[in-house]
């Protein structure tokens, strides 16, 4: 009798349980399918039956239309890869060091480095004073160093990888390599960069997606159309097929010429957001790792 | 002696070189955090480009008056408030829910599966949620009008309500960030001895009551962390989701503007630095203000569980 009972209530829970993830996991997955299948029907479907999971008429008409003239959009994926690779490298490198540094616990401005970095968490001077810094005094409206250098060094990685240097590698290891005559930078170098590889890379791929779906410094700092990254380009390039769209209606006469708008954003949404898509199997267990060492440790 | 002088100076040379492996980053935080702290000073001043933030002369509390004067800064520090705690009741609970359904289901490939689907979202800029949205709600082609009018139902102009946008928000945000904070108590909830369940279940508890009796009170320490890292920005609105989320679209300003947006347009499109970095002084300080107090409490209650 109370056995029954139990495998009941389990059989309820497995179902509840069931029910809220397949529910959840429906929602997060709707969007994308949409998008692909919009990105794959015909303009003239769209307008008639609206979005729809299934292309209703399948076209590629506006991939090909995006690629007729690819100069700008080729462009915008340039300047994302670049400042991903650059802002990347140089995150990792610049917070390492940072990291390595305020593990050393004979390093005398230890406490005090690591009290000022922090206090930058939970407190900042706002966006008005950082933007007047960096058009006014740094000069760098319409220079890539704008997209690059607002997002390069940030305190959790840096209180990440130093929690994994002074747990993972034994400061007997650092000791011995001090004896062999090894200075502060080679240690650095030879022996704990390699060991924390694994660490390097989880913090690299936070860095990198922070980069590729940064938008909103580009929208601060540049107007120049070469320099405009992938995210900022579709988000002019779908607010102003909008804006298009709401004068034309406005205007009667108008309203028969209709560019293949509809399917056009759905096209360019995937081409914008298909790296991600491809690479996610692969990279989705490092940023899960990642997390926890950061809720263990932060 | 001579050892320890040997010593000293062995001592300050590893010093100089490990400062100069610091150096770069200590120069990052000057430069892009405790200069433009010192920039607050704006909100005191009445800028012009030539004179710059320390040369543009001083003008009293006359950007806050101009600020309090125009009233829209309460009813945006309101929305920024009221979303900020929504969000965090909201997002915990579904995180924790989510995550103990995660840990309790049965098959290990239907956890994989919805897991990896979940944690989707938060790969995704929010310029591309913003493109959902629109396919969501857009009067004409919107997926949610298509499903209407298959239904035989009236479309709905979501454009025109403004009040249902507090719905969306709260359920983008939760779409948008349960993946990725679920992550951190299903790690919590994994570190649980197993052997408690058991125990538990041979007394005769239940899932339902080994979930509240046994899994919550546990996890405890994870959720205050993670409450007390959201109170701390809690004053803070997420520029990204809110601009993006509702297009910018100022029909909806009244119920969707949160400081943040605010602070942007008016640095942005009105030019208007000193009342712009006068409300943003005053978010800084009321968020840093909360922060230090809520931190404190919890301190005095519990010090393991505080921030700092």
């Amino acid at each position: 009798m109370h056995r029954y009972k139990l495998t009941k209530e389990k059989v309820i829970f497995n179902l509840i349980a069931g029910l809220y993830l397949s529910l959840f996991a429906v929602l997060c997955l709707f969007p994308f399918l949409i998008i692909i299948s919009g990105a794959f029907s015909s303009e003239t479907s769209i307008l008639e039956y609206g979005y729809s999971l299934i292309p209703r008429e399948f076209s590629t008409a506006a991939f090909r239309a995006i690629l007729t003239y690819p100069a700008e959009i080729l462009n915008a994926y340039g300047v994302t890869i670049f400042i991903t690779a650059v802002g990347t490298g140089a995150g990792i490198a610049l917070s390492t060091m940072a990291a390595y540094v305020l593990q050393r616990k004979c390093f005398r401005y230890r406490n005090v480095l690591s009290f000022l970095f922090y206090f930058t968490t939970i407190f900042d001077g706002g966006i008005v004073p950082k933007y007047i810094l960096m058009i006014r005094y740094l000069g760098l409206k319409n220079n890539v160093l704008a997209l690059i250098l607002p997002l390069l060094i940030n305190v959790f990685y840096i209180i990440i990888v130093r929690s994994f240097i002074s747990s993972a590698i034994p400061e007997s290891l650092v000791e011995s390599a001090q004896i062999d005559g090894a200075g502060e930078f080679q240690i650095f170098s030879r022996i704990v960069m390699p060991l924390s590889k694994p660490i390097l890379a989880t913090i690299g791929l936070f860095m990198a997606l922070g980069y590729w779906n940064d938008w909103f410094n580009a929208m601060l700092y540049i107007d120049d159309r070469r320099l405009i990254p992938l995210q900022y380009y579709l988000y002019k390039m779908l607010s102003q097929i909008t804006m298009l769209r709401e004068l034309v209606s406005k205007v009667p006469q108008l309203t028969a010429v209709t560019p293949p708008e509809e399917s056009f954003k759905m096209a360019m949404t995937l081409i914008t957001i298909g790296p991600i898509l491809l690479l996610y199997p692969f990279i989705q267990k490092y940023f899960v790792s990642g997390i926890m060492i950061g809720a263990v440790k932060g | 002696m001579k050892a320890a002088e040997k010593r000293g100076r062995g001592a300050v040379r590893r010093d100089r070189v490990l400062l100069m492996m610091i150096l770069p980053a200590i120069l990052y935080y000057i430069i892009f955090s405790y200069l433009p702290m010192a920039g607050t000073v704006l909100a005191f001043k009445n800028y012009n480009y030539v004179d710059g933030i320390f040369g543009s002369p001083w003008n009293g509390l006359k950007n806050f008056r101009f600020l309090f004067s125009g009233g829209k800064i309460f009813r945006v520090a309101w929305n920024t408030l009221a979303f900020n705690t929504v969000f965090i009741v909201v997002n915990q609970s579904l995180q924790i829910l989510t995550a103990v359904f995660l840990t309790e289901i049965g098959s290990r490939y239907f956890k994989k599966i919805s897991q990896s689907v979940i944690f989707l979202p938060y790969f995704i800029s929010w310029v591309i949620v913003g493109g959902f949205i629109y396919n969501l709600f857009n009067y004409e082609y919107g997926s949610l009008n298509t499903l209407l009018r298959t239904l035989g139902a009236d479309p709905v102009d979501m454009y025109s309500d403004v009040g249902a946008w507090k719905y969306v928000l709260v359920l983008v945000n939760a779409w948008k960030w349960v993946g990725y904070g679920s992550v951190i108590y299903l790690a919590a909830i994994t570190g649980i001895d197993r052997e408690i369940y058991e125990a538990a279940s041979i007394e005769g508890a239940g899932k339902f009551r080994q979930i509240f009796s046994l899994t919550i009170p546990l996890i405890v320490p994870q959720i205050v962390t993670l409450v007390l890292l959201d109170v701390g920005r809690i004053f803070k609105g997420d520029f990204e989701m809110f601009y993006q989320v509702t297009g910018n679209n100022p029909l909806l300003y009244e119920t969707t503007d949160v400081i943040d947006t605010f602070v942007v347009r008016s640095l942005l499109q009105l030019q208007d630095v000193g009342m712009s970095s006068a409300a943003g002084l005053m978010q800084s300080l009321i968020n840093f203000a909360i922060l230090m107090i809520v931190n404190a409490a919890v301190k005095r209650a519990e010090s393991d569980y505080a921030l700092f």
